[in-house]
């Protein structure tokens, strides 16, 4: 038995994935490391916590975490259902602080930035100077004391370095980038979470969809959003490094809280028809291609004074000759990343960028970039893995409906 | 009835001149969530190492290698309805396919279960 096809590993520039290892070269099952990958040694703040707990580590974004620990299919269900608790410390929790913070991140996202109040949180994307994307993140303006302006960014693990260069050639004198490396970053996620956070850190439930505010715990400060990427209601809180493991007990005290693994956090987001970056997005695809038009806002637009404005606004305009959909497979075997979308005499016309089973929906489902005549609803594609062909029709997303908590109760 | 074992975490009983072939426990537990199975069509002749079925967990999907060369008796019918047999019962329900053996000698390459206990332990 031999696996040939990748985990779900974010892909970076010096980081060997399995998906780019020889596909038979391997006698092992999944999820192990491949020959010569070399990892640094730096665990994060909730490795001994994961192991204690018996998580299946696997190399991810440059350290270890936790892929599963008692079974993919359970926790993605149970965080369905209830409330999950997700590591996701490898992410970049970066400040930017200064007078013209927001103007000078404004040059590098098509979101209005500048416009967010306090608190307020919007979804964009780091752009480069020809509209490819560097990077998908969150930006939150945040007040501090002095008055100054300040915003906090998270952005991807396995980007963050690039990112943060790439910032530090954007932002003026005055304004300090800084990457806070001695933070956790916790999601609760499930329609549980906000009975469970609110019990240990009162008033939480007075956030909405995409706020944030700052909270204590045991004399602990934390930051929590009311966000996450599963499409479910839910939160993420940072926290000191020194105080996580001690917060993650607390929150899986909670009868409705387990930890959740990587592998259920890939399959949740993918049925809730939210890209990731290092496979559904990439500096090859743009915001319009990548069907993230929502992120470029009214005024930006009319400015048109963002990285690769240009290009992006012309595929707006025209309409992008591909696009990204979401796929129903026919039958229950998956088509996953890698796999080719083909026309009628076979040939490569789009590419599956995510693809696995759907615990929810109990089938296979599929992300793929496809010609924009066949990128409607209902279209019937085909799709070719591995020398063998496979039905599909392009659906809407989400797979399955958010449940965002966008009003006070 | 003896137990063969490989290093890719097949085994194969043999019974007679008949071989059923399926994964170790071992490797159930390693893919997790055994969503699909893809088994050889009856007939097909198989030639030792070939690829003779597929096996996909929510995470990944990876070759399963015949232990031996044969002739396909059968799929397992039942891993169509319920892939997750081979969770649950890797070395008995879960079975993935029989076949005639064309070549017993080819067994003595083998591991016995001791032999892959002690590999297993080693990964």
């Amino acid at each position: 038995m031999a696996d040939h096809t990748p985990p779900i590993v974010e892909t970076r520039e010096g980081v060997p994935v399995p998906a780019e290892a020889d596909p038979r070269g391997g006698d092992l099952a999944p999820v192990v490391p491949q020959e010569g990958e070399e990892l640094p040694p730096e665990p994060l703040p909730l490795d001994a916590w994961h192991r204690a707990r018996g998580a299946r580590m696997v190399p991810f974004a440059g350290y270890h975490m936790p892929i599963q620990y008692e079974g993919i299919m359970a926790e993605h269900l149970w965080c369905r259902s209830h409330a999950g608790l997700f590591d996701v410390s490898h992410m970049g929790q970066v400040t930017v602080t200064g007078e013209g913070a927001g103007a000078a991140l404004e040059r590098v996202l098509p979101g209005d930035v500048t416009s967010l109040s306090e608190g307020r949180m919007r979804y964009s994307l780091l752009l480069a100077d020809d509209g490819g994307i560097l990077d998908d993140l969150m930006v939150t303006r945040r007040s501090v004391p002095e008055g100054a302006e300040e915003f906090y960014v998270v952005v991807n693990g396995a980007t963050k370095y690039d990112d943060l260069a790439y910032l530090l050639d954007v932002v003026p004198d005055e304004v300090t980038l800084n990457l806070a490396d001695d933070q956790a970053l916790l999601a609760l996620q499930g329609p549980e979470a906000v009975a469970a956070l609110s019990r240990v850190v009162p008033g939480v439930e007075r956030l909405v969809f995409m706020t944030a505010a700052a909270f204590d715990w045991q004399g602990h400060p934390l930051w929590i959003s009311r966000s996450g990427y599963t499409g479910e209601d839910g939160f993420e809180v940072s926290i000191p490094a020194e105080a996580a493991a001690a917060f993650a007990d607390a929150l899986c005290e909670q009868p409705e809280v387990k930890p959740i693994g990587l592998g259920a956090r890939d399959s949740l987001r993918l049925e809730a028809g939210l890209p990731l970056y290092g496979h559904d997005l990439d500096p090859g695809v743009t915001p319009i291609v990548a069907d993230l038009g929502f992120a470029l806002s009214k005024r930006r637009r009319e400015a048109a004074d963002f990285a690769g404005a240009a290009r992006v606004l012309a595929e707006r305009e025209a309409g992008p000759a591909t696009k990204r959909v979401g796929l129903l497979i026919d039958g229950r075997q998956p088509v996953r990343e890698g796999a080719d979308v083909v026309d009628a005499d076979g040939r490569p016309v789009g590419r599956v960028t995510s693809g696995g089973f759907a615990p929810s929906l109990g089938q296979p489902i599929a992300m793929a970039f496809v010609p924009a005549a066949m990128a409607a609803p209902g279209t019937v594609v085909a799709l070719s893995q591995r020398g063998r062909a496979h039905g599909a029709t392009v659906a809407p997303m989400p797979f399955v409906p958010h449940r965002y908590v966008r009003q006070r109760s | 009835m003896p137990r063969y074992f490989t290093q890719d975490h097949e085994w194969i009983d043999v019974e007679g001149e008949v071989g059923t072939v399926g994964i170790t426990e071992y490797a159930q537990g390693q893919l997790g969530d055994i969503v699909f199975v893809d088994v050889p069509a009856d007939g097909r002749d198989l030639s030792k190492g070939d690829e003779a079925a597929v096996v996909e967990s929510v995470k990944a999907a990876s070759d399963v290698y015949t232990p031996a060369s044969g002739r396909v008796l059968e799929g397992n019918p039942a891993l169509a309805d319920d892939p997750s047999l081979v969770n649950s019962d890797a070395e008995g329900e879960g079975w993935f396919f029989r076949l005639t053996l064309s070549d017993s000698s080819e067994l003595e390459e083998l591991m016995d279960e001791g032999a892959y206990e002690a590999f297993v332990a080693k990964l």
